[in-house]
């Protein structure tokens, strides 16, 4: 399995490393750093690598990279799922600096995802159902790709062994889930009910996929022009935000991203609502529109200045729109009840839907 | 409270405080003192003084106290192993605690402590624990069998834990049956061929029942426990398949590929009119989807894995060509792979959108990914014939866009394009004729020529086309020469009356001026061609060309269904089976998928092994160079024939030459077709700066039997055996290298050690990292009679093809006689590489020195070396490694030394020599880090002899 596990942080500087059998000299991270080196970014750094003597298996995870070295054969996604669990601890361990008071507890009950004996004086189930749309869109406007990812987030803080069915208005959204391991499978097959006795706190109860195509609503239009001239050291840049399918909510938190061409040297815009930044450095320029008012809709105008002498540039940014919108879950999926069994008091139960972008690109 | 406050103390004599605190009668003393130790321990301070208090510290009640030092012991049992017998006694009493929790802990820190005198200790306690009461002491004590077994494999065979551990796969408990099965396959990494895992019917059922109810981590292992079972028919795979498929929505990844993996491998042997075969398809979509929504390294592996999926079933994603699609920030590891992805899924139904998405793609930022966006459009035109037209068109429109790298592609692909469809459209060769001055890569340049070529006659001035390539004949790369040569013969034979001059002119570039042995023998035998029968020539060189595959790098099926067999592991990662990257690959069993048991249908359907058939009578696509270049292993190197049937073989090597640039078997045939004599042994490359006139015959050309001198300078290791007579047939090779005045050379000894005499002696190189080629045949005057010896020295260049090998001075050779070929690797000293111009001015050694980034230094110790840093210098000088400076620092020398290889990689040294002190320390800075290692070898040999 992982042989040893190396922690660098952007700088290059491998600040922990942990070895399980024997020690490897941290000299096998020069292999990696060969990688990094070619990658030119962090992001491009190939999550698998051979060297003579080893394999290393990396994630890249807040701007630390997770470095494992393995020598036999082992399932990669083991180890990548195994590494981003370790990086999920160190973010824990860096909220709280409370560690280990107590010892690990749950190994002896039946339910190994729940400790026995939890006791709370104000008992709630709370479930947020969260949803977002990857979606690309072609500079027609119309969509290439849509499609959401869902997940329910639950904080759940009961006492006992509470035994909780959750039911939904439309169950038959869901064709693609993964549950859990909490959840019986068998009762979600022949009922469509979610039915389990929860893990103690916060925790992911399912993530789903809905992705055929006239299900998935797309929030918010873009009209866009950027043209640069042939021989010109100048373009033209219009772009307007607005509300299309959005079952009468309001659009927020919008915020728009586009990385410009090399040969873009600065940008000289108005933008009728919000504020936007241009980098000249990494050429991304972020426009924080905020909410979207249908009568009068946000619009980022002006020219771009380009190096003198340098070619039209071939390539047209793509955009990336942010955006949310709370109390909505865009797939239409609802909660329709919480029942809970084996215990006798009554908990405090609540529901909260949002829908957010993910990867929502718009091309032009 | 928080501890952050143990990881603050920094006072002086902390050791003995800590020591006081340890050995306090106060038990919450006791407590803060054991984890100020494990604080400083964490925190990289040396705490081991303390081990004795700290075990003092290990016989309380306190469960948080104990795991502390627990904590402590793992950490330091092996720095001092014969005070951590000490803690045996503990380790012994709580393996019998009444509360589980203290025996369950008592017997994973003994199977951490890797210190081989406690692990006899352990036996005892472990027996016990495997068979408590309490299913979390047996799971727990189920791995420290596994890790027992990595310290000391026979005490665990002797004591029987095996067989114990295969009895907890039918435990009760689910958790207990995970661990054991984990345990198993751990063990059975190092032991291929014990049937540990031998499963069952019963045994399966215990595992697919604790599979619904251990960890996810558990689940992945018993998942791929149960891929390696053969169910013994249809039913009983049907039935595994229907309790397996509930993992598919598992958050976990890795259990969602094992699954999948079980899945695609007992659907083997369902048959396809089975309605639940047809379920089981679709059921396969959404999870494999679900995997690229996560993050992207899980993608990458997910890709690399649903590229085999798509190649062994078409079917199950041909409806989710979107998901596919890329983003623009998506990383370039996840795009390059999510496009080929798309090609495999491409058909008639899709392939307008694949097309518009491509040519979207092509006009993005990153290079790679651009080229291989225009190469896939290529692709597309080859597998979709109805849209070959659209897809030739959206490459002129990219050709117009001038971008050079785009319009490099285009051509390379619109080549292929015309091979697939012949005489369809020949009309955009005008345009590509337009770019031919931008094209500055030489596959770009050779795909080119080739169009030239094969179409010479609709082609106004493709002789002065092809002339101005000729120009730089010399500069061009092997390909392009290739093609080149190529190009102009077929010129010639379709235009014969104005080309004479031309094909005279490149037949003498390629024979006579040209130090490449391919080039050479495919100039020698169009020459003979064309003299001795043009019309066999015609019929060769214009020969219709077989139809190439639609897709280019589909794996090979026996390769895919073992590959299929092998998802989720590294193996799908790299597209190959274990047995070729795994280190000491430990006789791996090969795995291949279960027969199709059931119906009467035997033989796959069409779409699911849509080119098996076409795969096995078409070799390759226009196979690429490297592939027919002669991998020397596999080359003939038999003796010479004198008189070879010419007219039969020659045409059917033509054909094979249309391909690409093999050549090799023909080698005997040229020194009597120039008109050369005595021909002894091909050679693989020729010597460079030998200008032995070629015109005469190849055969004294090698005329170099370098006269062995006297030994000074350059270390010379001992002879040592190479080949033993053994696997030789007789023939004992032994030998070393070595340099003089800048001449390598390879001294061998051959005996004969068989009963009969040896003749035909010749050796060849297999490509090297450093293109180490023989320069002179292998020169044996007189047959070698039974016990008799012969010493050769066989002088070497540097000038032969380049192969990166691990390790990086790893040779192969083969060497024949008039009995067998025999092959034998060795490795050679690097310093036989070092030359004598390898001394570098102060000036520019501290200017490189500072310039080569720090992690490219490697440092080393020499160890046992008691010479004086004049003496030191003095002998590495006669190996070519030059002292520049000395420096005299605090008592101890710093020699600052520069070498060069013969391919002009430089490296630069320090050498740190302490008067006392028979370790020196050696770092090295070079450009090439990867040479480093080899380096110090040969420091470490010149010194130490």
């Amino acid at each position: 399995m992982i042989h040893s596990l190396f922690l660098i942080n952007c700088s290059g500087d491998i600040f922990l490393e942990k070895h399980w059998k024997s020690v490897v000299s941290q000299s096998v991270c020069d292999y990696f750093f060969e990688a990094q080196e070619k990658a030119v970014d962090v992001e491009n750094v190939p999550p698998v690598i051979s060297t003579p003597h080893h394999y290393l298996i990396s994630i890249y995870r807040d701007k630390i990279f997770f470095v494992s070295v393995i020598q036999t054969e082992v399932p990669p996604l083991f180890v990548i799922e195994f590494l981003h669990r370790v990086a999920d601890t160190f973010q824990v361990c860096r909220r709280s600096s409370n560690v280990g008071d107590t010892l690990p507890t749950g190994q002896l009950s039946n339910i190994p995802w729940r400790r026995a004996g939890v006791k709370y004086t104000n008992n709630e189930a709370y479930f947020d159902v969260i949803e977002e749309i990857d979606a690309i869109i072609d500079k027609s406007g119309s969509t290439v790709f849509a499609e959401i990812q869902g997940v329910i987030d639950s904080c759940i803080k009961l006492s006992g062994m509470p035994d909780l069915s959750l039911s939904f208005m439309n169950p038959r959204l869901l064709d693609d889930v993964s549950f859990h391991p909490c959840i019986r499978f068998k009762r979600w097959e022949s009922e469509r009910v979610l039915s389990f006795i929860p893990p103690d706190g916060n925790f992911r109860l399912i993530s789903y996929r809905v992705s055929s195509q006239n299900l998935v609503a797309i929030p918010v239009y873009v009209k866009h022009l950027i043209s640069f001239k042939e021989n010109s050291s100048s373009g033209r840049f219009d772009v307007t935000i607005g509300p299309k399918q959005n079952m009468g909510k309001t659009v927020e938190g919008v915020v728009m991203t586009v990385h410009m061409p090399k040969a873009v040297l600065n940008m000289n815009l108005t933008a009728t609502q919000g504020s936007y930044t241009f980098d000249p450095v990494t050429k991304v320029l972020t426009w924080d529109v905020g909410k979207i008012t249908p009568q009068k809709l946000p619009n980022l105008k002006g020219i771009v200045n380009l190096q003198s002498g340098a070619p039209k540039p071939e390539e047209n940014p793509s955009l990336n729109i942010q955006f949310k919108i709370q109390q909505l879950a865009i797939s239409g999926l609802k909660v329709n009840r919480l029942d809970m069994y084996g215990e006798k008091y009554k908990p405090f139960k609540g529901v909260k839907y949002i829908t957010k972008a993910g990867k929502f690109q718009v091309r032009t | 409270m928080t501890d952050s406050k143990y990881f603050t103390t920094t006072k002086k004599g902390e050791i003995f405080e800590l020591k006081a605190e340890l050995n306090s009668d106060k038990k919450e003393k006791k407590k803060e003192a054991v984890k100020k130790v494990i604080a400083s321990m964490t925190v990289g301070k040396d705490v081991s003084a303390l081990f004795p208090d700290v075990v003092n510290c290990m016989q309380t009640d306190n469960l948080e106290l104990k795991k502390l030092v627990y904590l402590y012991l793992m950490n330091y049992a092996k720095s001092q192993p014969d005070m951590a017998i000490m803690a045996v006694n503990t380790f012994v009493k709580d393996c019998e605690d009444p509360n589980p929790l203290i025996r369950a802990l008592a017997v994973r820190t003994m199977g951490c402590i890797r210190v081989d005198k406690i692990t006899e200790y352990l036996c005892e306690p472990l027996r016990k624990c495997l068979k408590d009461e309490d299913p979390y002491v047996r799971k727990t004590a189920a791995v420290c069998v596994a890790k027992l077994h990595d310290i000391n494999a026979q005490l665990v065979e002797d004591q029987g834990f095996l067989d114990t551990l295969k009895d907890l796969i039918s435990d009760s408990n689910p958790m207990v049956v995970a661990n054991a099965v984990a345990a198993l396959s751990e063990i059975a990494e190092s032991h291929p061929s014990s049937n540990l895992l031998d499963l069952n019917p019963q045994s399966i059922n215990k595992l697919l029942t604790a599979l619904n109810e251990c960890t996810e981590w558990g689940q992945i292992f018993i998942l791929d426990c149960l891929a390696n079972y053969m169910p013994k028919d249809d039913r009983e795979a049907q039935s595994i398949c229907e309790r397996v498929t509930p993992r598919l929505s598992h958050a976990n990844s890795a259990v969602v590929l094992s699954a999948v993996k079980v899945l695609m491998k007992f659907m083997e042997m369902l048959s396809k009119d089975l309605d639940y075969y047809g379920t089981l398809l679709k059921k396969l979509a959404p999870p494999l989807v679900t995997l690229l929504s996560a993050e992207p390294e899980l993608q990458y592996v997910a890709l690399r894995n649903i590229n085999l999926i798509v190649q062994k079933r078409p079917e199950i994603l041909k409806h989710e060509m979107k998901v596919f699609f890329v983003k623009y920030n998506d990383p370039i590891y996840v795009k390059l792979e999510k496009l080929d992805i798309m090609i495999r899924l491409a058909s008639q139904a899709n392939i307008a959108q694949v097309l518009a998405e491509l040519k979207e793609y092509a006009t993005e930022v990153d290079v790679d990914f651009v080229r291989k966006a225009v190469r896939a459009i290529g692709r597309c035109a080859i597998k979709v014939e109805q849209s070959a037209e659209r897809c030739v068109s959206t490459l002129l429109d990219l050709i117009q866009t001038k971008v050079n790298y785009v319009v490099q592609e285009a051509i390379v692909v619109i080549k292929d394009i015309f091979r697939k469809y012949p005489n369809k459209y020949e009309s955009v060769i005008a345009t590509l004729c337009e770019n031919l001055d931008s094209l500055d890569e030489p596959e770009a340049r050779a795909a080119m020529i080739w169009i030239v070529g094969e179409y010479a006659e609709r082609i106004d001035n493709a002789d002065e086309l092809l002339e101005s390539f000729l120009e730089g004949f010399h500069d061009e790369s092997t390909q392009v020469q290739l093609q080149l040569l190529t190009a102009i013969v077929k010129l010639f034979l379709k235009k014969p009356t104005e080309t004479q001059e031309l094909v005279q002119q490149v037949l003498s570039l390629a024979t006579q001026d040209s130090d490449n042995p391919d080039l050479r023998d495919r100039g020698y035998i169009y020459w003979r061609l064309l003299s001795t029968d043009p019309v066999a020539a015609k019929e060769v060189v214009l020969a219709e060309k077989p139809l190439i595959s639609e897709e280019t790098d589909l794996i090979e099926p026996t390769l895919l269904d073992e590959l299929i067999c092998y998802i989720g592991t590294l193996a799908s990662v790299y597209h190959k089976p274990p047995s070729a990257f795994v280190e000491g690959s430990r006789g791996v069993v090969h795995k291949s998928l279960p027969p199709r048991t059931g119906s009467s249908e035997s033989a796959e359907s069409p779409e699911a092994a849509p080119s098996a058939g076409q795969a096995a009578e078409q070799p390759a696509v226009i196979p690429a160079q490297g592939d027919l270049l002669g991998d020397l292993l596999n080359l003939d190197l038999g003796p010479p024939v004198s008189g070879p049937p010419l007219a039969a073989s020659s045409v059917q090597m033509g054909a094979v030459d249309l391909l690409g640039g093999g050549l090799d078997s023909l080698m005997g045939d040229e020194s009597e077709g120039m008109g050369g004599s005595g021909f002894t042994a091909p050679g693989p490359a020729a010597p460079a700066g030998m200008g032995a006139p070629l015109g005469s015959g190849l055969g004294d050309l090698f005329d170099l039997t370098g006269g062995v001198g006297t030994l000074s300078g350059s270390y010379v290791a001992p002879k040592t055996v190479w080949l033993p007579a053994m696997k030789a047939k007789g023939l004992e090779i032994s030998g070393t290298f070595s340099r003089q005045v800048g001449a390598i050379s390879m001294d061998l000894v051959l005996t004969n050690k068989a009963l009969q005499v040896m003749s035909d002696f010749a050796i060849q190189f297999n490509r090297n990292s450093f293109g180490l080629a023989p320069a002179a045949p292998l020169q044996v005057h007189a047959p070698l009679a039974p016990n008799q010896s012969v010493e050769i020295s066989l002088p070497l260049n540097t000038v032969g093809s380049v192969m990166k090998m691990d390790p990086l001075n790893n040779l192969q050779v083969a060497v024949k006689n008039n009995i067998d070929v025999f092959y034998f690797s060795t490795l050679y000293p690097l310093h036989i590489l070092f030359v004598e111009d390898g001394k570098m001015e102060r000036q520019m050694f501290l200017a490189t020195w500072k310039d080569i980034p720090n992690e490219n230094e490697a440092q080393f110790q020499i160890k046992d070396c008691s010479l004086n840093a004049d003496a030191v210098s003095n002998k590495l000088q006669g190996s070519n490694i030059f002292t520049i400076a000395k420096r005299n620092v605090e008592g101890q020398d710093m020699l600052y030394q520069s070498l060069k290889l013969t391919n002009g990689i430089w490296v630069l040294a320090e050498l740190r020599i302490q008067p006392s002190n028979p370790s020196f320390t050696l770092s090295l800075k070079c450009r090439a880090p990867e040479v480093s290692q080899y380096v110090y070898q040969a420091y470490d040999a010149i010194l130490k002899n």
